[in-house]
């Protein structure tokens, strides 16, 4: 009797087993005909991201594989309903040999991702500028309802949810909001960084394949929130030049003052890229500073007047 | 303003025509919020159970029924959380290019934030302080908790910010700022509508009815445990709730305080955690995570408690390394309050602040995989009865590793610039939620539904329902995973089609309806159990050959729950006893003193929960009133010298009696 | 199930033995202990929680002191004389307290509501003071709208303020209890929570007297 039910068992067991193999086909068929970003790095700081992603995961492998071996293995074999001999020990309750065990491996598995966690975050601290034979760019970014803008001060040109870099070039990222905080993040080139009103972050990131990535706010804003992507060009060098050059010479583009700042800082939904020349100097600088100027409150405009610059900030 | 306008201002506050539902799907969920209030009260009148109601539940002050009352509320916010889950995944699976779906941005957001709201503060801390009310006293031998009234009050706090929750959907709307209310974004000006003020009131309410519950049951544990029973012999169960308390009382002080600031910076223009005006809003976010991560721990630790005590019964075997798993509590308790900032390590913290917070979490890894291994040896040469809580318990290691794996990875500051605010960070709390805490609440809800009630449930049925859960969990949240690492975010209204998240977000949906269906088996087998009930009837009081002092008790636990006062040497208490076949020394019936119903507990969370609705409308005068009542109430309650009365020790003979001769318990 | 006793026929019990009276005298008195003691200590453990109130408003003034946005300073706004003189008041009240609750255990009713009733007075003075500053304050237009450092600054020596005025409708109440009841057990175990709150109060305050008033003073 314990036979054919054990028989039986077996074929269960053995249809289990095709079922996963197949799900396991299927998914991983599936997963390597789609794009995943994280895991199909295109920069020199999503790069070693991902490969201490991999690294950490190993290692807790250590622990996490004996669990699931023990759980299947105990749970078959201590079975109430299980024909074999086993023992039965109802008053064992402690051995100090094998929890000193388990406090001690998890723990020194601990002290080595502690270790590779410190220094990770110093190596990959996003305010780190990355060596490069190439001098960085600087981007401005600012998180608007619900579109991101882009100056870059030293091409005199700006942008609104699209952003051209040059390729094996760093580029230094300064951020703030004008808006509520969101977080800038393009997963095939850097790990994320929050822009809050009144304050500046930076961020490092270096593409070294050519490529458009996308980029979004992974912090919710407001309804717009979900709209808030846009499309990251890493082209060579030259390339990055000849879009430089196209805009500059622009004409029929705005400029981007204080006044036109304003018009563009009005929450809108789903903007399409656009283009500016000339952004105000300072720009970036005095939307940061006028959180800090007595009386001002949100939605007010910028004003070149309120601008610290002119000394004349009480309003 | 005009003198119309004035009065209606005055007498109205902000609330107008204009705070009715705007969308069909609004209407619905507003008439329901309505309709099932209603049904029941129907229910009641046609069955005549008005008097019962009141003299049984709504006045009562016995912690086993206050308990129920909590479970019983979480269940039900269960499945409102559950439809929030059935539109947002809806939506989701949808939404992707030109399709918008079936919500807007703002009414999908609002649901998000409700959802975690609810799950979170009216289900999982309903769950978790139903067991406490249920099994504290029972396991440490005491009839009653410290302060009755108080317990009381508690849960009827509770259930007031569980209403003023659901009357955001009938009047204005609900915070759509995420589920803990970021500034600026939560601030007045970009959230002008009421539904942030519902989201403070509601958590106000209930966070306090929290923090004294919190009081009740330290002083309870650490003063009202039977003679005998010292710290080392306390039921597993019993040391994850006073570590889960401790944390509350630690804890949710921290949360009043955040709320009542974000209150005064909407409501009298304070500057806290406004970016203008000299605020900080990164105050608030370290302010929120210094309750917010302690909360995780408040939930998963008596989680741990259930796990311990359903492991140990169904391996028949004492738990293995109690003085272990004691140490792994206190050091949990102690780290949960040094890692509040992994929540934000993207905001540009330094990186030795950064490592220093990601090493504090990844050490919180240690004292959790020592309590995993602890239940592994535990079931390790013991005698394993497959019955539902132990499969729970399968279910909980194998979703609960993974998460926790998920959460490791993340504790790493670079790889959590990788993967912050995505669904990977959805996935990995649900399966820490969902799989620690809410398999772990039906774990228990199966294993002493018949201590309770006298019945156990239907067990086919509670299998399939475990079965479905893990399969439609599994389906639900994997893919969740995959989805973070192809970058997307959380709260996503939308997006767009060339990303190519649509499958998979299908597939979520997918499993989600697979929960569905687990749901509806488990309402079924509440249904069937109870329809079967004479068939499934507890006659011993101890069903499961249990352990703890509560299998000593006939089945329904009587409501002076101890005939006799128990006696307890040593750990397992009522296990050692049956062993030793050793029958106590027959002792004497004695005098119990018990307090008496008061129907105050209920009038003070009703005055609060006027005074909260009255702020959130902005109505003045009736946030008075309300805030009259609950100081009236408290001065007249202190003026009753009377609160006890005695049963003689004969009629707890009388009644001991006739339990034994109804259960049939040969004692 | 039906036929099993459950809380009515507590209720019948009830009726049938009118409370306390028919209690053994031992069991009685032990309850009572026991429950005193719970209601001492549970009182502690409500203390410490309102001691992380405080420290999270403690911890928000920290953070925001020095963000004036243009306003005024603490320097600009304290006067410490007259900061002083409400710490003084403050701190006799407490003794006052103390010397109601000494008077209390020696069941002595006059006394009691003498100290209790200097207490009070004592602690309305406190609070009217503390009012006429705020209120001096907003009529200079440095109200809590004014900017970070002032809106922490408000509610902090605010939610003192708050406990000050439930501690005096407590007081109140113990008055009218004392007056009509005389001293009971309860009452003397209420006195004595009393006299705690008061205490607990008076050391939160010279904390918010020591930072927010003598540094924020001395800070030029």
């Amino acid at each position: 009797m314990a036979r054919i039910l054990l028989k039986v068992k077996t074929k269960k067991h053995w249809l289990l087993v095709l079922l996963f193999s197949v799900i396991i086909a299927i998914s991983g068929a599936y997963l390597s005909s789609v794009n995943i970003p994280v895991l199909e790095p295109k920069g020199v700081i999503a790069d070693k991201e991902f490969r201490l992603l991999i690294t950490v995961v190993l290692i807790m492998c250590i622990v996490v594989v004996p669990v699931f071996i023990l759980l299947a293995y105990f749970i078959y074999k201590y079975r109430d309903d299980n024909p074999s001999k086993k023992r039965y020990s109802p008053d064992w309750d402690g051995n100090r040999l094998i929890e000193g065990i388990w406090w001690l491996i998890p723990s020194v598995i601990i002290g080595v991702l502690s270790v590779i966690t410190w220094n990770a975050t110093y190596a990959l601290n996003p305010y780190r500028p990355i060596k490069s034979i190439n001098p960085p760019i600087v981007v401005q970014v600012i998180a608007l309802d619900w579109k991101w803008l882009f100056i870059y001060p030293a091409q005199h040109l700006a942008s609104v949810n699209q952003l051209n870099i040059p390729l094996n070039t760093p580029v230094h990222f300064y951020l703030t909001s004008d808006a509520p905080m969101n977080s800038f993040w393009i997963p095939q080139l850097s790990g994320q960084i929050y822009c809050m009103p009144g304050m500046r972050t930076q961020l490092y990131l270096e593409a070294n394949q050519a490529g458009t990535y996308k980029g979004w706010s992974a912090n919710i804003s407001g309804i717009g929130f979900a709209g808030m992507m846009f499309n990251t060009t890493a082209t060579s060098r030259s390339g990055f030049n000849r879009w430089v050059a196209k805009i500059q010479a622009d004409h029929n583009l705005p400029n981007l003052s204080f006044g036109a700042y304003n018009r563009l800082a009005k929450p809108t939904l789903y903007v399409p890229a656009r283009y500016y020349r000339q952004p105000a100097t300072d720009l970036f600088q005095a939307i940061i500073d006028k959180y800090m100027l007595p009386g001002f409150s949100y939605g007010r405009s910028l004003t070149p007047v309120s601008s610290p610059a002119t000394g004349k900030g009480v309003v | 303003m005009s003198g119309a306008a004035y009065f209606a201002s005055f007498w109205l506050g902000k609330l107008s025509l204009k705070a009715l539902p705007p969308s069909a799907i609004q209407w619905f969920g507003a008439s329901l919020m309505i309709l099932v209030p209603l049904g029941i009260a129907l229910l009641l009148s046609v069955t005549h159970r008005w008097k019962w109601l009141y003299h049984e539940w709504l006045t009562t002050l016995d912690p086993k029924k206050i308990g129920v009352m909590y479970i019983i509320v979480a269940l039900a916010m269960l499945l409102r959380g559950g439809a929030d889950v059935a539109l947002i995944k809806t939506q989701q699976a949808l939404s992707a290019g030109s399709n918008a779906g079936i919500l807007s941005a703002s009414h999908f957001q609002q649901i998000v934030t409700a959802h975690g709201t609810i799950m979170i503060f009216f289900v999982a801390m309903g769950l978790m302080f139903g067991l406490i009310n249920l099994l504290v006293p029972l396991q440490i031998g005491a009839r009653d908790v410290a302060f009755p009234f108080l317990n009381a009050t508690s849960f009827w706090l509770f259930f007031g910010g569980m209403v003023l929750v659901n009357i955001s959907l009938i009047l204005g709307d609900f915070a759509a700022t995420g589920w803990l209310a970021y500034p600026p974004l939560s601030e007045l000006h970009f959230s002008p509508t009421v539904g942030v003020d519902y989201w403070i009131w509601s958590l106000e309410i209930a966070g306090i009815g929290s923090l004294l519950a919190a009081i009740n049951f330290l002083v309870t544990i650490l003063k009202m445990r039977v003679k005998g029973m010292n710290f080392m012999k306390m039921p597993m169960f019993v040391w994850s709730v006073l570590g889960s308390m401790l944390l509350v009382a630690f804890a949710f002080p921290i949360l009043t305080v955040t709320l009542t600031l974000l209150a005064l910076d909407r409501d009298i223009g304070t500057h806290f955690f406004t970016a203008t005006g000299g605020g900080n809003m990164m105050m608030y976010v370290n302010l929120i995570w210094a309750w917010g991560h302690p909360e995780v721990y408040i939930l998963i630790l008596p989680a741990f408690g259930v796990f311990s005590e359903v492991v140990s019964t169904f391996a028949r075997k004492r738990l293995f390394g109690y003085p272990s798993m004691v140490w792994a509590i206190a050091a949990i308790v102690l780290l949960s309050f040094i890692v509040w900032l992994h929540h934000f390590f993207t905001m540009g913290a330094g990186s030795d602040v950064n490592a220093f917070f990601g090493i504090m979490t990844m050490v919180i890894a240690v004292p959790t995989g020592v309590k995993i291994f602890n239940w592994l040896f535990t079931l390790y040469r013991g005698r394993i009865r497959m019955a539902s809580p132990l499969l729970w318990f399968i279910g909980f290691v194998v979703i609960f590793t993974i998460g926790g794996m998920a959460g490791v990875l993340m504790a790493v500051p670079p790889v959590d610039f990788q993967l912050h605010n995505s669904l990977f960070l959805v996935a990995h709390f649900h399966m820490m939620i969902v799989g620690g805490v809410v398999f772990a609440d039906f774990a228990a809800i199966t294993y002493w539904f018949p201590k309770i009630f006298g019945f156990k449930l239907n067990e086919k049925l509670g299998r399939l329902a475990f079965w479905l859960w893990l399969i439609g969990f599994l389906l639900s949240f994997v893919p969740l995973y995959i989805l973070g690492f192809m970058g997307a975010t959380r709260r996503l209204n939308h997006y767009s089609a060339s990303l190519g998240w649509q499958q998979l977000f299908i597939v979520s949906a997918v499993g989600a309806a697979i929960i569905g269906m687990a749901v509806g088996v488990q309402i079924l087998q509440f249904a069937v159990s109870i329809y079967q009930r004479k068939a499934n009837r507890d006659k011993t009081g101890d069903p499961w050959d249990g352990r703890s002092l509560e299998w000593s008790t006939p089945s329904p636990v009587p409501f002076y729950s101890f005939a006799k006062t128990p006696q307890v040497s040593t750990r397992d208490a009522f296990w050692e006893a049956k062993k030793q076949k050793q029958t106590s020394t027959p002792q004497p019936y004695e005098d119990i003193v018990l307090t008496k119903n008061s129907p105050l507990a209920l009038v003070i969370a009703g005055g609060a929960l006027i005074f909260a609705f009255a702020v959130v409308w902005h109505i003045w005068w009736l946030a008075i009133v309300g805030l009259l009542i609950v100081i009236a109430t408290i001065i007249l309650r202190s003026m009753d010298e009377h609160t006890e009365y005695i049963l003689s020790a004969s009629e707890v003979e009388r009644l001991d009696r006739a339990y034994l001769k109804a259960g049939g318990l040969s004692k | 199930m039906s036929e099993l006793p459950n809380a009515a026929d507590a209720v019948e019990v009830l009726t049938r033995h009118k409370n306390y009276s028919n209690l053994t005298r031992t069991a009685k008195l032990i309850a009572k202990h026991d429950a005193d003691t719970r209601t001492i200590f549970g009182f502690w453990v409500y203390l410490m929680t309102d001691c992380v109130l405080f420290a999270s408003l403690f911890a928000v003034f920290a953070v925001l002191h020095n963000n004036t946005y243009g306003g005024p300073t603490g320097a600009m706004l304290f006067s410490l004389p007259y900061v002083l003189a409400e710490t003084l008041i403050l701190l006799s009240s407490s003794f006052t307290c103390g010397l109601a609750v000494l008077s209390a255990q020696q069941r002595h009713k006059k006394r009691v509501l003498l100290w209790l009733g200097v207490t009070f007075l004592l602690g309305a003075s406190f609070l009217g003071l503390e009012v006429n500053e705020f209120n001096k304050f907003v009529r200079m237009g440095d109200s809590w709208r004014r900017s970070g450092f002032l809106s922490s600054y408000f509610t902090l020596v605010g939610t003192h303020g708050l406990h000050i005025t439930i501690g005096l409708l407590w007081m109140a109440v113990m008055i009218g209890f004392v007056f009509r009841r005389g001293i009971t057990d309860l009452v003397l175990k209420r006195i004595r929570m009393l006299s705690l709150f008061w205490h607990f109060l008076d050391v939160v305050w010279i904390f918010i007297f020591t930072i927010v008033y003598l540094f924020g003073a001395i800070k030029l």
